[in-house]
């Protein structure tokens, strides 16, 4: 067998076993046990398996194991000491979700967006969010939580 | 069980609302009060037998004669622990509606506690009783009413309690904030001290008052939804997200079209794979291994042929389904007065033929389940609408007792109507047989899109009439296979002839959210408008003027007033349409705005008003969120969606190929509620649905003067 894999992920260094060839998506979900990150489509469209690698947003289904070099941080890991990242507190405050299966997906493309603009018009936020997929169609309240969380981030940097 | 597998799967379920209930079989839950209280714990348990239920359900089809029995049968039930716990038990699940939450306020209102001390446990056919399934609209019609009626004799019963002993009538004591006082002595003690050391059970009386609406103090406000903290922390654990000790994952081989058979399976390369358990039941394949990958090269070794049946296509779908009409079949039929005498009196008549194309629910959580099995016992964890029916085909499919399944719905991600048939939870409870561990199933999406089943194709036709003075002389309508739903015009029109015409669908057909209210509502609200044309009248006029029904009046002059109707357009490309009806209680209307791009034929919704009236509001904040996603989710059926198939496969089922909604096609939104606080609840998850696609027909019509008469209406856009 060949020697593990290193990962980084939440700040946590893990081996891991599978194949360089597994997706993404499997390794955290399978290996990992890291099931916050969920499988929509398995073909880069519905946004629901979204991750950050080395602070950008990418589709987990559609990278492969042995491609990730840099950290990986998923919705498990933006929860600090037991705070809510402003992201997650605004979904929560403005009850932004439905069934909630999309959710991981939007919070960290969110984050992606926050990191790249800190004060997204809506239109910005619209362009940014269009390859995530909500059934629900919860779309209005992820624009407002994304607006009420570049505001609180504003005054409390993270 | 192969045999068992293909049933559900082939079987289409016609008219799939009155299918469900028609199926419905009794239960007999043999409540014994010992066991529960070991199981839960010493307290007080009130419960809610079917007679008390049935009172309040609208369900009808055949149930009533078996009221002799009845009292055995409990709905609901709720238990207060010792230590104040309140625990209250559905049968129905939690697939994003929010009823986890909009039901717990009811029952922490009606008991005069905090909302935080009650949980729901919900949908699990070995804890809480029986129930159809969570479907059509009627969560907060029947269960919210039963499981208040519940809280609220459990109230009574600890101030009955209290009395006996303070040695007073319970009338002159209070129920506050999960204490009771007796302001004349100035006693107290909480409800976990009433509770102590008892185990009474109590079924709910006849007479049994609830609090009304307008005294609600938790119920009627928007509250932050149960759980919140783990659905944003990716915490929550839905079906798929299950790893139980030693999981095995399974995979399926699919057939390589519909109605294609198994001629011969060939599955010995498959076995040369070390990790995988490969099962070959009748023409039930599958395997299953230590990760997907090994499950999936697996069934990729196995060589099966199949004998493929000709099948239609998408293109000749409308005349597939006029042809193929299941005469034996008895149709809905509503007739009053004489079409003919109608036409006769007309000033202007018309003729129109309307489609609606087969659409997904494309739920963004696929089926899933994990089952396993210990000592000759089978639980199955799985996202469905239908725990309890779930329950049932497993004990068929393998011979098992009742008593020996169990079925848990883990909150699931979502559904639309589209998760109410248990093939999932046949194939991992099959493959978990085999390898004696606990197997899980996801489907992918492609699956998904192709073996689950689709909301009903259709064809309607009206012929109608309209007097000079505006007012409907003839309605004649016939639905060929989208269903009955909403089938009945709520207009007043002397003469009417109203048919569905059930149809051998060449697709796996079932529920789906509005079902074919969205279809009837379409044709007939596209309709009006043109009949409001010919008459030279403004389309709302032209309504109001033929509805008697004042709800129905409201919700279009709230709609139309929030609008600005009639608008004036101010751009080129510019349109406007209203549209609206009564579904399953609730009264809707819509007016959208939208603009057309000459050059690419593209529509785009721009503004949507939506007045909505489902009687006294539980949750507005919920409420809200429903209804916006209901227009969100029924912009994709009206504009784009549409299942495309040729030889028995379906070629668009990935999201690539099959467009839904996104962030981009929202319109701005606006939300009139009308609380009718003297009103009961009616569902709202459907309703509001029904009266967007027809007024985005008719703001199109009122841009172009082109009359769109299928759906969805800008396909290629
Ligand atoms: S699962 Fe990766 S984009 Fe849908
Ligand atoms: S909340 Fe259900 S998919 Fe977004």
């Amino acid at each position: 067998m060949a020697p593990p894999l290193e990962l980084v992920v939440n700040d946590q260094k893990y081996p891991v076993h599978s194949d360089p060839d597994t997706r993404l998506l499997t390794v955290l979900r399978d290996e990992l046990g890291l099931t916050g990150t969920k499988y929509g489509c398995g073909e880069g469209q519905c946004g629901a398996c979204t991750v950050l690698i080395g602070g950008s947003p990418r589709r987990s289904c559609q990278v492969l194991l042995g491609e990730v070099v840099q950290p990986v941080t998923t919705i498990e890991g933006l929860e600090k000491d037991g705070h809510l990242h402003p992201v997650q507190q605004a979904f929560l405050d403005l009850d932004a979700f439905q069934c909630a299966y999309c959710t991981s997906g939007m919070i960290i493309s969110s984050v992606a967006l926050l990191t790249q603009k800190p004060d997204p018009s809506s239109t910005d936020i619209v362009q940014f969010m269009q390859g995530n997929i909500c059934r629900c169609g919860t779309y209005p309240r992820i624009v407002d939580a994304i607006q009420r969380a570049a505001k609180s981030m504003e005054k409390q940097p993270r | 069980m192969s045999s068992l597998l293909n049933k559900f799967a082939r079987e289409p379920e016609l008219e799939p609302e009155r299918y469900e209930f028609r199926e419905a079989p009794i239960h007999h839950f043999a409540l014994d009060r010992r066991d529960f209280f070991k199981f839960f714990g010493a307290g007080i348990m009130v419960f809610a037998a079917a007679k008390d239920a049935l009172a309040l359900q609208e369900s009808g089809g055949g149930r009533q004669n078996h009221s002799e029995e009845l009292p055995k049968e409990i709905t609901a039930w709720l238990h207060i622990g010792e230590d104040g716990s309140v625990t209250a038990f559905t049968g129905k699940v939690e697939i994003g509606q929010n009823i986890r939450t909009s039901l717990a306020q009811s029952v922490a209102d009606e008991l005069r506690v905090s909302f935080e001390t009650v949980r729901m446990v919900m949908g699990d056919t070995q804890l809480t009783p029986f129930d159809m399934g969570t479907f059509g609209s009627r969560t907060t019609p029947t269960m919210a009413p039963q499981l208040r009626r519940v809280a609220s004799a459990a109230r009574e019963l600890l101030l009955q309690t209290a009395a006996k002993e303070w040695n007073t009538a319970p009338e002159k004591l209070l129920a506050v904030n999960a204490k009771i006082t007796d302001p004349a002595s100035g006693r107290a003690t909480t409800y976990a001290d009433v509770a102590r050391g008892k185990t009474l059970a109590q079924r709910i009386p006849d007479e049994d008052p609830m609090t009304p609406a307008s005294e609600w103090t938790i119920a009627g406000k928007s509250l932050p939804k149960v759980d919140g903290r783990a659905f944003v922390t990716g915490r929550h654990q839905y079906t798929s997200d299950l790893r139980p000790a030693g999981l095995m994952y399974g995979k399926v081989l699919r057939a390589p079209s519909f109605g294609a058979t198994m001629t011969s399976c060939d599955i010995s390369a498959a076995q040369k794979f070390p990790a995988a358990v490969i099962v070959h039941d009748g023409d039930f394949v599958g395997a299953a291994a230590s990760s997907e990958n090994e499950a999936d090269e697996a069934i990729a070794a196995i060589r099966a042929e199949w004998k493929e049946t000709s099948q239609p296509s998408s293109s000749e779908l409308f005349s597939y389904l006029k042809q193929n009409v299941a005469s034996d079949e008895p149709s809905d039929l509503t007739q009053s007065g004489s079409i003919p005498d109608g036409l006769a009196a007309a000033t202007h008549r018309l003729e129109a033929t309307y489609t609606v194309a087969y659409i997904a629910h494309a739920p963004l959580e696929p089926r899933a389940a994990v089952a396993e099995w210990k000592d000759g016992k089978l639980t199955v964890r799985t996202g469905t609408q239908r725990p309890f029916a779930t329950r049932d085909a497993l004990a068929e499919a393998f011979h098992l007792a009742k008593e020996n399944v169990r079925v848990i719905v883990p909150d699931t991600g979502s559904a639309y109507g589209g998760k109410h048939t248990p093939d999932a939870a046949l194939e991992a409870a099959r493959l978990a047989r085999a390898t004696g561990k606990p197997v899980k199933i996801v489907w992918t999406r492609e699956e998904e899109f192709t073996w689950s089943y689709f909301r009903p194709a259709g064809v309607i036709e009206i012929k109608s009439g309209v007097a000079a003075d505006g007012k409907l002389t003839a309605w004649e309508f016939h639905n060929y296979n989208s269903g009955a739903a909403g089938i009945g015009t709520p207009y007043t029109v002397p003469n009417q002839h109203i048919e569905f015409h059930p149809v051998r669908s060449p697709l796996r057909q079932g529920s789906y959210r509005g079902l074919a209210a969205t279809a009837n509502h379409f044709a007939r609200e596209s309709h009006m408008d043109d009949l409001a044309h010919a008459a030279a009248m403004d389309p709302l006029d032209f309504r109001l003027k033929n509805i008697s029904d004042p709800r129905l009046r409201d919700v279009f002059q709230a709609a139309a007033e929030s609008f600005g109707w009639p608008a004036k357009k101010t751009k080129p490309g510019q349109g406007f349409g209203i549209g609206g009806g009564i579904e399953k209680s609730g009264y809707v209307a819509t007016c959208t705005e939208i603009s057309t791009d000459d050059a690419r034929g593209a529509i785009r919704v721009v503004r949507v008003v939506t007045a909505f009236d489902c009687g006294a509001i539980v949750n507005p904040d919920g409420l809200r969120n429903q209804i916006m996603g209901a227009n969100i989710m029924g912009l994709g059926g009206a504009l784009f969606e549409a299942m495309a198939f040729n030889g028995g496969r379906i070629t668009n089922a990935r999201f690539a190929r099959y467009r839904v909604p996104r962030f981009r096609d929202v319109p701005d939104m606006e939300i009139v509620l009308m609380d009718r606080k003297d009103i009961p609840s009616a569902g709202a998850g459907e309703t509001p649905l029904v009266g967007l696609a027809p007024a985005i027909g008719n703001a199109i019509f009122d841009a172009t003067g082109v009359r769109r008469t299928t759906l969805p209406l800008a396909p290629r856009a």
